[in-house]
């Protein structure tokens, strides 16, 4: 069937692609729907006033989003298909792990929907802001916000002679190692993790067993949600208070489940916890 | 007596097996030293805080599910009779998971087997009800499967109406039973509650005897029926309600173990009484240290390897009785 279509309207069809494709780089996205937690944190911060239209619900959760302030005034959606489409936005911020028929079915409306796969390390969060920029004609405010960002982390960077040797340790017994964010803001602040002795760079299960064997000089936890369940008891194991080593204060998920530049105040709180470590031995 | 030496042995052997099981590498030796003596290294910290418990849950479950396995068949007079399939461990976890989500267990330490062993009686006394004195097959099995079904989805309910985006995943856990990372304070948690049902159905046994000659015969011979069904629901309500409340729903415990058993006891509901609390006692640590040796990162529900164990022998047995059923 491809084979029968006529040349001249292959062209046709090309030219109009390269024409929609300079209108949008000649003229910035109007109305701009962001569907996902990290994405509506980058635009937040990089959209010109009146830009963006609607970020994610859960934008407004100050436990989740650390810009949960400015989303205040803008419209919430619920990432679905219905309500995004009915919003006219041209142009739509997903993530990664957004619902893959949500995204489908909005290109099928002809809606641009931009993907961002989330950061791995703080490395990626510059080219996360550039490319926020770039889509939403902000390059100016992009390249302010990554000098500033460079410069801020290479304040806080001061490797120590020894790493303290520290564990991440989440609701479920799960763990991240090296090849992630939350891994990477460990590794700035100064912090070894023993994730990494374990085999788990790309994270996984760290069964309690194993935590206490490892015996970290540290153990970060993860946030406690509201409500209860039975996930969470590994975060109050009487083992893992008998291991008698220092325990965070539960670290919540808005510093450092987003590649944005709020992860730096992940690693300025860990950094310091580090250097209280090493006041108080 | 050869029978309850054997499963003696054959329940401590379990125990300390389950004890060196673990992902420590350490030799079996160095791990029972470090559990014997606190040392203060990590590994006595694991032996004590984690395995010990884990291994004391397992024969505290195991001989709650086969006790009151053994009862409730040697009363109902049906093979079928088991608390995971009925739906007393169903309700007990609604029970369990009502305490927790409602914050009752925030008010007083006792509202989590409390309210386990209150829907596990509310259970009890609705199958006893359904099934009548006699527990004929097919009444008993349908009432088991009405209160099963609603008791996992009243679960799934709440579950998924907590705030806790973590709530949701506990389904699998109260539906199918882990004994991973329990510690001490769920061992005293549930030990006095079961204490208390193992004593009450443990007094069942001249009566359970009895009833196997009908129920004329079994009050001729001064039987106090009544009183024996009280016992046995308050007896079952109680181990099963304690033992699901911290280790979850973990069925077939009670089908499999008394019917392997039973042969060997020739057949007296009284021995079969306290056969069975060793042999699930046996049952549950084999099959817990089966699931960390299969997947030692994964924490596989206990459940998953009772069914796998448990569902051909429940089908073997429903063959059995398809006339009866017919």
């Amino acid at each position: 069937m491809r084979g029968c279509v006529r040349p001249s309207r292959v062209i046709g069809a090309l030219a109009a692609l390269a024409l929609t494709g300079a209108a949008a780089i000649a003229q910035p996205p109007q109305r701009v729907v962001s569907v996902n937690l990290c994405t509506d944190q980058l635009a937040l911060l990089l959209a010109a006033p009146g830009q963006l239209v609607s970020v994610s619900r859960l934008a407004r959760d100050p436990a989740s989003s650390a810009m949960s302030g400015a989303a205040q005034g803008l419209a919430v959606n619920g990432s679905g298909a219905e309500e995004v489409f009915l919003l006219r936005p041209d142009l739509v911020l997903a993530g990664t792990y957004t619902n893959d028929a949500t995204v489908k079915m909005l290109r099928r409306l002809g809606i641009r929907v931009e993907v961002f796969a989330p950061a791995r390390s703080l490395e990626d969060i510059p080219a996360r802001m550039a490319r926020m920029g770039a889509l939403l004609g902000r390059e100016g405010e992009a390249e302010r916000r990554i000098a500033a960002f460079r410069a801020a982390l290479a304040a806080l960077d001061d490797t120590p002679p020894r790493r303290p040797r520290a564990a991440l340790w989440y609701v479920n017994s799960f763990t991240l190692g090296a090849d992630s964010l939350a891994g990477d803001i460990l590794h700035h602040a100064g912090f070894a993790n023993v994730a990494d002795e374990a085999g788990l760079a790309q994270g996984g299960t760290l069964a309690l067993e194993r935590l206490i064997l490892l015996a970290p000089d540290v153990v970060v936890r993860g946030r406690d949600y509201p409500g209860r369940s039975r996930a969470e008891d590994n975060l109050a194991h009487p083992a893992l208070r008998a291991l008698g080593v220092p325990m965070s204060a539960p670290l919540t998920d808005r510093d450092w489940i987003c590649g944005t530049p709020m992860a730096l105040d992940a690693v300025a709180r860990l950094r310091e916890l580090r250097l209280s470590l090493e006041t108080g031995r | 007596m050869r029978l309850a030496a054997a499963l003696v042995v054959l329940c401590a052997a379990l125990f300390a097996l389950s004890l060196v099981t673990g992902l420590a590498a350490a030799p079996a030796g160095q791990s029972l030293k470090a559990l014997a003596i606190d040392d203060g290294t990590p590994l006595s910290l694991v032996m004590r805080e984690i395995r010990l418990p884990r291994a004391l849950l397992a024969v505290m479950v195991g001989a709650s599910l086969g006790l009151s396995g053994a009862a409730l068949q040697g009363y109902l007079r049906n093979p079928l009779a088991e608390p995971g399939l009925i739906g007393i461990s169903g309700a007990a976890a609604l029970g369990a998971v009502l305490a927790i989500q409602t914050g009752l267990v925030l008010t007083h330490p006792l509202a989590l087997p409390l309210s386990a062993l209150g829907m596990a009686l509310a259970a009890v006394l609705l199958i006893l009800a359904l099934a009548g004195p006699r527990g004929g097959s097919i009444t008993l099995i349908l009432a088991g499967i009405v209160i099963s079904a609603l008791a996992g989805a009243l679960t799934s309910l709440v579950l998924n109406l907590s705030p806790n985006p973590f709530a949701a995943a506990d389904i699998v856990f109260w539906l199918m039973g882990s004994l991973a990372d329990r510690s001490m304070a769920h061992v005293w948690l549930a030990l006095p509650f079961m204490a208390l049902g193992w004593a009450m159905l443990a007094a069942l046994g001249r009566g359970l005897d009895a009833l196997t000659l009908g129920e004329d015969a079994a009050q001729a011979m001064g039987i106090h029926l009544p009183r024996l069904r009280l016992l046995l629901v308050l007896g079952a309500a109680a181990s099963v309600g304690a033992a699901t409340a911290v280790a979850g729903a973990i069925g077939f415990v009670g089908l499999v173990v008394p019917h392997l058993l039973r042969p060997l006891v020739g057949g007296r509901p009284s021995a079969l009484l306290w056969a069975s609390g060793l042999g699930g006692a046996a049952m549950v640590l084999a099959a817990d240290i089966a699931v960390r040796v299969l997947l030692p990162d994964r924490d596989l529900k206990l459940g998953v390897l009772m069914a796998l164990v448990g569902a051909p022998l429940f089908l073997h047995l429903i063959y059995r009785t398809r006339k009866e059923m017919a």
